[in-house]
C-alpha cells in the first residue's frame, strides 16, 4: 500500500490537473471571457426579414463586437421581425440615425448585426428603436434576380 | 405455458434486481454524508479510481484528438473550410467524445476493478466480518468507492477533452498547416461555455454516478464464488457501457432540445 503522504500528493495533483483542464476548456476553448454584456442597454430594430439570424448573435460596429442579440420576435401588425439587442454599457454614443444591417461572416458563416453609425449628435438610449435597417440577404432571391435580369437582357421586350 | 412462466420469472427477477439496486444506491448516497468526517477514505479511492486511470485516459485522449484532427481536416478541406478544424475538434470532444469515451474506459479500467474488489471481499466474507464487528460495510467500503468514482469521472473527462484539443492542435497546426490563430479563434467563437462545456460536465457527472453505481452494486450483489465474481465483473462492463451509450443519447436529445 502506498503511504499516506505520496497518496495525498498524487490525488492533489490529479484534482488540480482536472480543474486546470476544466479551466482551460472554459477560457481557452470556450468563450467565457467575453460571455456577457456588462450593464448594457437594450435597443430594438425592425427588420423585414432576419434570414438566419439567431439569438446570441453578435452586434458589431466597425467589425468590433459591442453587444448581443437577446431576442427575436414577430410583430403580427407590421409583419416584421423585432430584434432586441443588448449593447455593452461602455459604448454609449451610437447615433440614433445609425443603420442596422444583417450581415454574414464569410460565405457559410453565422449571421450577425452590423451597425453603421450615422451622423446625429443624439445617441441611442435604453429602449430606443433603430429605424434604419437593412434585411438579411436571402441567397435564393438574389439568384432569382440575377436570372431574371439575364433573361430580360438576352430577350429584349417586343 | 412453460415459456410464459419462464418469461414471467425473468421479468420478476429483473424488476427485483432493479429495486434492490435502487435501494442499495439510496443507502450508499445517504451513507455518503458520514464520510465527510473520514474523508481520507474517499481520497484513497480517488487515487485508486482516478489517478491510476489517468494514463489510459491521457493516452487515448491524445490519440482521439489527433485522429479527429486528421479526419476532420480531410473532410473540411474539401469544403475549403479547414480553418474550422479547431471548432470541429473542440465541439466533438467537449460535447460527446470526452464524456462518453472516458466513461467507457472508466468502466473498463476502474469499474471492473471496483466490482472485482468488492465481490472478492464478499466471497472471502470480509463484508460479513465487518457486519459482525458492527461496522456498516456500505458506509465503510461501498460509499467511499462510489464517491471516489463520482469525483474522479468529471475530472478525467475534462482532462480527456483538454488533451484531445491539444492533440488536434498538434496534428492540425503542426502537421497539416492550419493557421494557429484561426484554429483557436474559430474554436473560441463556436464553443459556448454554457451550452457546450457545462453540458459536457453534466454528462460526465451523470456517467460517473451511473458507472460507479453499477460497479459497486454488481460487486455487492455478486454471487460469492469465484465464478460469480467473474460474471459480476463482466456484467459491470457490459451494463455500464450500455447505460452510458443509452443515457448519452437521452442527455444529448434533452440538451439540444430538438426532440
Amino acid at each position: 500500500m502506498i503511504n499516506r503522504k505520496s497518496l495525498e500528493l498524487w490525488v492533489g495533483l490529479f484534482v488540480a490537473a482536472g480543474i486546470l483542464a476544466l479551466a482551460m476548456l472554459a477560457f481557452k476553448v470556450g468563450n467565457l471571457t467575453t460571455a456577457d454584456v456588462v450593464d448594457g442597454y437594450q435597443v430594438k430594430a425592425n427588420f423585414d426579414n432576419v434570414g438566419g439570424l439567431k439569438v446570441k448573435a453578435a452586434v458589431t460596429v466597425a467589425g468590433v463586437r459591442v453587444g448581443r442579440v437577446t431576442g427575436i420576435a414577430f410583430d403580427s401588425n407590421k409583419y416584421q421581425a423585432i430584434v432586441t439587442m443588448d449593447i455593452d454599457g461602455q459604448y454609449k454614443n451610437i447615433p440614433v440615425d445609425s443603420t442596422a444591417n444583417i450581415l454574414t461572416s464569410g460565405l457559410l458563416g453565422d449571421q450577425y448585426i452590423g451597425v453603421e453609425p450615422g451622423g446625429e449628435e443624439t445617441y441611442l438610449k435604453d429602449g430606443d428603436t433603430i429605424l434604419r435597417t437593412q434585411s438579411a440577404l436571402v441567397l435564393e432571391k438574389l439568384v432569382g434576380q440575377v436570372i431574371f435580369n439575364k433573361a430580360s437582357e438576352t430577350e429584349p421586350p417586343k | 405455458m412453460n415459456t410464459l412462466r419462464i418469461l414471467g420469472g425473468i421479468v420478476i427477477d429483473s424488476v427485483e434486481r432493479l429495486g434492490r439496486a435502487s435501494m442499495f444506491l439510496y443507502e450508499v448516497i445517504t451513507g455518503s454524508w458520514t464520510l465527510l468526517r473520514r474523508f481520507y477514505l474517499v481520497v484513497q479511492q480517488v487515487y485508486a479510481v482516478g489517478v491510476l486511470t489517468l494514463l489510459i485516459i491521457l493516452v487515448s485522449g491524445l490519440f482521439v484528438g489527433m485522429v479527429l484532427g486528421l479526419q476532420g481536416y480531410n473532410t473540411l478541406v474539401k469544403f475549403g473550410s479547414a480553418n474550422s478544424l479547431g471548432l470541429l475538434v473542440a465541439l466533438s470532444l467537449v460535447r460527446e467524445l470526452g464524456p462518453v469515451v472516458t466513461a467507457l474506459l472508466f468502466a473498463g479500467r476502474a469499474g471492473s476493478a471496483l466490482t472485482a474488489e468488492i465481490g472478492l471481499m464478499k466471497a472471502t466474507e470480509q463484508l460479513a466480518g465487518m457486519e459482525m464487528m458492527a461496522v456498516n460495510p456500505v458506509t465503510r467500503v461501498i460509499a467511499p468507492r462510489f464517491l471516489g468514482g463520482v469525483i474522479a469521472m468529471p475530472l478525467l473527462a475534462a482532462l480527456f477533452s483538454a488533451i484531445g484539443v491539444l492533440g488536434g492542435h498538434l496534428i492540425g497546426v503542426g502537421l497539416l498547416g492550419v493557421d494557429a490563430g484561426a484554429f483557436w479563434s474559430q474554436m473560441q467563437n463556436g464553443v459556448d461555455f454554457q451550452d457546450d462545456i457545462l453540458n459536457g460536465v453534466i454528462k460526465s457527472v451523470v456517467f460517473g454516478v451511473v458507472v460507479s453505481g453499477i460497479a459497486v452494486f454488481e460487486g455487492y450483489d455478486a454471487v460469492p464464488t469465484s465464478e460469480g465474481v467473474a460474471s459480476a465483473t463482466n456484467r459491470t462492463v457490459v451494463y455500464s457501457s450500455l447505460a452510458v451509450l443509452g443515457l448519452d443519447f437521452i442527455l444529448t436529445a434533452l440538451t439540444l432540445g430538438e426532440v
